[in-house]
């Protein structure tokens, strides 16, 4: 069996999953009566204004607004030709933001990477703070190592994200001088990368990193720590130390080794939980990520902004299950060999 | 010559209870053999694991000294640092466990987890060592020892994950190698295989062996002196003959009689069992093919049962014999309908002398709530079969309200007179199971069973999880009940001891077929198929003048492949049950 085999099956299955999230996504944008465009018209009608109807009307045609759903659907994946040929998201055009007046891609352009970014680093500092404090609290159990991380760890679950964001904030620029709101300084926006841009954006990101990960990070060591513990008790632990082997050493690599598994395995539910986690934040700390645009297109029934963004998340969820997947074979042989002939 | 090792007035407690281990002290040549006996709770593993000091973090050394006196010169294990004992620990002094199952990492290679000792101990390089545990390997009988280095644990079985870890023991050359019931968790030909193996290591070595177990067979097989251990003291201690063939101390007289024995071979006529005239259970022909997707793709199919055709007559014990994997465990869930056999297999279940008999595996409702109702099951392990959240009274009472039967004092009655059946008392029902031992939780498990008026209990091992006095008493009880209600057992076991006891007939299964049926005096007194006599022959007795003969067990206990021409199975060949005589019947070719 060749993990290769193993990737390009996973893969498939992947591109097979986000077909299906995509029909969902626009079945479910459609459920609440009524479009941005016809919500309009009657707001134009009431108030007579008929230019503007005219234009509306334009872009129903223009759009495809006017056509059956499933056609609708069809037109928006790029899988059969709209009123300006084959153009969807296959083809690489995301659509029209109603609401802003503006292409989507212009729309999210910059957001895209900068949550991607956001939420990587999140990521990052999940489990660069959860895998060592997991493993103190475990190996240290029931000792005060273990009672103040874990006091520490549910302060962090508990306290609203906002709420942490405001205090850091506050306390971050008045002692260290770190920036409040955005991910880089107003005057780089727009601007080519440059190294100051760089160094504006990092910057920037200290506190949203810390704000997005603490309560994943305390869920997480918490997890590792119980599962740390498990493996603590099993007999090969005791087998390792009847071979003369250190705490330490034994601790590194055998529990640790298996308690890795369920680790890698939540990367993939990690991804989506902090961007959709992360709207509300994003809007308190004047993110530019994608999480407030997502917000102001699902109140105002911006059809093909809303689709974009949550078949872009969608996409996020499917690659990071995708990757932990192909992780978890890479980790564990029971998985990669099992019924290998011996 | 001197000791090897000394202990000297152990004594072990946890907390503030009193001790669980109370000045113990025992010695051991080089070269020799100590066996530590007793039951659960004895006290003989922490014993053992003390001299190495891996103890659980609660438990303090309370008093004692424990000095190792070999190629190193003089140390005392006691009061060494900890880092001192790494130095100890898979060099001079190495230890096997129980479960090969477990005590291996699943993600690491069999060959890197060797290798380590030598890492650790000797400073070796990756090829060096390498070298070292490919040769022991050979010598622990790895047919293969390259692909063996290779291979994670979960590719093997459990007796070569034994052979794994013994290698892993054995790599240092180690002066002392403390086994804590090492062949416990193997079928009783592995147990043989691995027993033999360890005698001819020490035979080559030279080193000495603390071999900690329950079994007194297996004490007779391989240890020259012996501890009996009891509630953590030192019951009787002695060289192994005199201590099992003429007991001093009660304690042991009394475990030396509860060990279940196979009877002597007594010659003569042997009865013919009368022809089955009101059978309660009966299966025709029963297969169950599993297919198991192995990895990604792969497909394999795996006959667990094959052909299987059994009767019981009412009122009898028909037991099936066999290793683990053998097909012994689906029959019996095919029997109460918990799965359904391949296409062209009948269950048939009578519950009642002339009354409707019931197709298990075509039941509409009403046959379906009569079967649930007249067989019962009693599981082999009694901690995990009993709900901890429920107290006894509700744990009785529950298949009582499950089939709407009778008010709550009726249920409470019944429960009560459930629980004298089984000869524990009522002031017992509002306890919670974590208040009764192994041996009080089966009498429970068999007081549920019984409460719904059942004709057939199938009896999954209901004793191989108890200690051997227990055992003895649970055997009492499940006879006396089956005479008292007229109950008819369908007996699973891997123990041919246990079911030459209480069976009418007994089925020999192998690799999901029946080899050999017959009733217990034909098969004992002469057992015809080669895995029949291996099983027979592997079976540890406590008695010093009958050791295991590993050549008839390894013969009938290799692959069926290699039986005699006459009993030979192939994938495409394989022979008919044949009527030896009546009542006897054996798979072979005539």
């Amino acid at each position: 069996m060749g993990l290769l085999k193993y990737a390009v099956y996973r893969f498939a299955t992947m591109v097979l999953t986000l077909l299906v999230v995509s029909v969902l996504v626009f079945a479910i944008i459609n459920l609440p009566p009524g479009d941005y465009l016809s919500n309009q018209i009657a707001e134009l009608r009431a108030t007579g204004q008929q230019s503007g109807i005219a234009k509306a009307e334009f872009l129903r045609k223009e759009f495809a607004l006017d056509r059956p759903l499933w056609e609708q659907y069809m037109i928006w994946m790029g899988f059969m030709p709209g009123p300006h040929g084959f153009s969807g998201l296959i083809q690489g055009n995301f659509g029209w933001s109603f609401e802003f007046d503006r292409p989507v891609a212009e729309i999210v352009g910059d957001t895209l990477w900068l949550t991607v970014l956001v939420n990587v680093a999140a990521v990052l500092f999940v489990y660069i703070v959860a895998l060592p404090l997991g493993i103190l609290a475990a190996a240290r159990s029931k000792t005060w190592v273990d009672y103040t991380s874990a006091f520490v760890g549910y302060l962090g679950l508990a306290t609203p994200n906002f709420l942490l964001a405001l205090i850091l904030f506050h306390y971050g620029n008045k002692y260290l001088g770190l920036p409040i709101g955005g991910l880089m300084d107003p005057s780089y926006e727009g601007q080519p990368m440059t190294w100051g841009k760089v160094q504006s954006i990092i910057g920037h990101m200290i506190v949203p990193t810390f704000v997005i990960g603490t309560s994943g990070a305390a869920a997480m060591m918490q997890r590792l720590r119980a599962n740390l513990l498990d493996e603590l008790s099993k007999p090969y632990v005791e087998t390792a130390i009847a071979k003369g082997m250190s705490e330490r050493r034994m601790l590194v690599k055998y529990p640790l080794r298996m308690a890795f598994n369920p680790f890698v395995a939540d990367i993939g539910n990690l991804l989506p939980a902090m961007v959709s986690g992360s709207v509300l934040v994003s809007v308190v700390m004047g993110l530019q990520t994608i999480g407030p645009a997502l917000l102001i297109a699902l109140k105002s029934q911006d059809l093909f902004l809303t689709g974009f963004i949550l078949m872009f998340v969608a996409l996020l969820t499917l690659i990071g299950t995708m990757i932990s997947d192909v992780l978890l074979v890479l980790l564990d042989p029971r998985i990669r060999y099992e019924g290998r002939d011996i | 010559m001197k000791d090897l090792l000394t202990v000297e007035d152990l004594s072990i407690g946890f907390g503030l209870g009193t001790s669980v281990v109370q000045n113990v002290s025992f010695s051991l040549k080089p070269g020799g053999t100590l066996a530590l006996v007793g039951e659960s709770g004895s006290g003989k593993t922490i014993t053992c694991r003390a001299i190495l000091r891996i103890l659980p973090k609660a438990a303090q050394l309370r008093s004692g000294r424990v000095v190792l006196n070999g190629r190193d010169g003089e140390r005392v294990l006691s009061t060494m640092t900890e880092k001192q004992m790494r130095g100890v620990r898979g060099d001079s002094v190495s230890m096997i466990f129980q479960e090969p199952m477990r005590s291996l990492s699943p993600l690491h290679r069999i060959g890197n987890q060797i290798s380590e000792v030598l890492w650790l101990h000797r400073g070796a390089s990756e090829s060096q060592a390498k070298k070292k545990v490919l040769a022991t390997f050979e010598r622990v009988g790895f047919p293969d020892p390259e692909r063996a280095y290779r291979a994670y644990p979960f590719e093997l079985s459990g007796g070569m994950r034994q052979r794994a870890m013994i290698a892993m023991a054995m790599v240092s050359e180690p002066e002392l190698l403390i086994a804590d019931e090492p062949t416990t968790a193997l079928d009783v030909t592995t147990q043989a295989q691995v027993l033999g193996l360890i005698r001819e290591l020490q035979a080559d070595t030279g080193m000495a062996l603390i071999l900690v177990t329950h079994d007194l067979g297996v004490v007779a097989n391989m240890a020259k002196d012996v501890v009996v251990m009891h509630k953590g003291r030192v019951m009787e201690a002695g060289p192994a003959e005199p201590v099992l063939m003429s007991p001093a101390h009660p304690y042991t007289k009394k475990l030396i009689a509860a060990a279940p024995a196979i009877p002597e071979p007594e010659g003569g006529a042997v009865a013919e069992p009368p022809p089955v005239v009101d059978p309660i259970l009966m299966l025709k022909d029963v297969s169950k093919t599993y297919l198991i997707r192995g990895g990604i793709g792969a497909e394999v199919i795996v006959p667990a049962c094959q052909h299987v055709s059994i009767t019981l007559p009412r009122g009898k014990t028909l037991a099936i014999v066999g290793e683990s994997g053998s097909g012994k465990s689906t029959a019996a869930r095919i029997a109460l309908g918990a799965e359904p056999p391949d296409e062209g297999g009948e269950v048939l279940f009578t519950p009642d002398p002339g009354g409707e008999t019931i197709a298990v595996h075509a039941m509409d409702r009403t046959q379906r709530t009569l079967l649930q109702k007249r067989a019962q099951m009693v599981f082999q392990d009694p901690y995990s079969s009993l709900s901890p959240r429920m107290r006894i009274i509700d744990a009785l009472t529950e298949p009582l309200e499950i089939h709407n039967i009778g008010t709550r004092s009726e249920r409470k009655d019944r429960a009560v007179q459930m629980l004298q059946q089984v000869g524990l008392g009522p002031e017992m029902l509002m306890r919670y199971p974590h208040a009764f031992s192994g041996g009080q939780r089966q009498r429970l498990s068999i007081a549920r069973a019984l409460t719904l008026d059942p004709a057939l209990l199938v009896c999954d091992e209901p004793t191989s999880a108890l200690d051997v006095s227990v055992q003895e008493q649970i055997l009492t009880l499940l006879e006396d009940i089956r005479d008292r209600m007229g109950l008819s057992y369908l007996f699973i076991s891997h123990d041919l001891a246990v079911v030459s006891r209480i069976a009418d007939e007994v089925a020999v299964m192998r690799r999901g077929l029946i080899v050999e049926q017959a009733t217990p005096d034909q098969l004992f007194n002469n057992p015809v198929h080669p895995y029949t006599k291996a099983l027979i022959a592997a079976r540890p007795e406590p008695d010093i003048s009958r050791p295991i003969d590993l050549a008839l067990v390894s013969q009938g206990a290799g692959s069926p492949e290699s039986w005699p021409e006459q009993f030979r199975l192939t994938d495409t060949v394989i022979p008919a049950l044949t009527s030896l005589s009546p009542g006897h019947k054996v798979r072979c070719h005539v």
